[in-house]
């Protein structure tokens, strides 16, 4: 406990700054690709989870939040969400309101669609955004992508909250979708390596 | 006397790396990304790890010795 402070072991900061940024200007949400591509990158290069034990900016912020400001009831999440079937199935639920955003997205670059300037919740609450929005920079795809990632992560923050407070302050690591993802990129390579 | 050592079930392990945040002996380590591994000759069984683990996969093993 009485380690010393890294960098990295403030990025929360970076996470919190993020999701405030959203709220004045949506295009900003762009950047939450690297919460993206950073895990698979390090996950496929290096074969390991680094991103999840050390640079994830919103494991640090329900860490803090649950252990430093004691929300946190600090119960064993129940076991169905720990199951194999749950994690994977949310991954693959999480992908597929990922390419159906990709598909909104690409309808309004494509024209055939407007621009829904509205943040979706849960992948149900249509939540009106326009105040963020000053328009794009040459299509209202930009804007329709920004919408839409930032629904991504703002749902998965509210979801992760609502099990910081019900179990361990991190239990949103245990269905996390990119950890699960990190995961099995680290199975399937280390299974390859030892083949060699 | 018992000496307590930290279990962790690999197998439900999700890597998530908060034990090993929290180890104050730096026993912890996640070497393939898959699950956490305990050295077990640095682990004093303090059971910070089991109270850590989001997904309550660590235990603590007694053994008489």
């Amino acid at each position: 406990m009485n380690r010393k402070k890294n960098w990295y072991d403030y990025l929360w900061i970076v996470s919190l700054t993020y999701l405030v940024l959203g709220f004045f200007n949506i295009l900003f949400a762009w950047l939450g690709l690297l919460c993206f591509f950073i895990p698979l990158i390090i996950s496929i290069t290096k074969g390991n989870k680094a991103y999840c034990n050390r640079y994830c900016g919103r494991g640090q912020l329900f860490a803090l939040a649950g252990g430093r400001f004691g929300l946190s009831r600090k119960k064993d999440i129940p076991g169905w969400m720990k199951s194999g079937w749950f994690r994977y199935g949310f991954l693959i639920f999480f992908f597929i309101m990922f390419f159906l955003m990709l598909w909104n997205t690409w309808l309004v670059f494509a024209g055939t669609k407007n621009l829904r300037t509205a943040v979706t919740l849960l992948w149900t609450f249509k939540v009106p955004w326009h105040w963020a929005y000053h328009g794009a920079f040459f299509s209202d795809g930009v804007a329709q992508f920004a919408f839409g990632f930032y629904s991504i992560m703002l749902t998965s923050t509210v979801l992760g909250f609502v099990t910081m407070l019900l179990f361990k302050p991190r239990s949103w690591c245990v269905y996390c979708p990119m950890g699960t993802m990190t995961q099995l990129i680290c199975k399937a390579k280390h299974v390859t390596w030892s083949q060699k | 006397m018992a000496k307590r050592k930290a279990i962790v079930s690999t197998r439900e392990c999700v890597a998530c790396g908060c034990c090993m945040k929290v180890c104050p002996r730096g026993a912890i380590s996640i070497p393939k990304g898959i699950f956490a591994e305990i050295d077990r000759e640095l682990c004093v069984g303090c059971g910070k790890c089991v109270k850590e683990c989001p997904a309550s996969v660590i235990v603590l093993e007694v053994s008489e010795s």
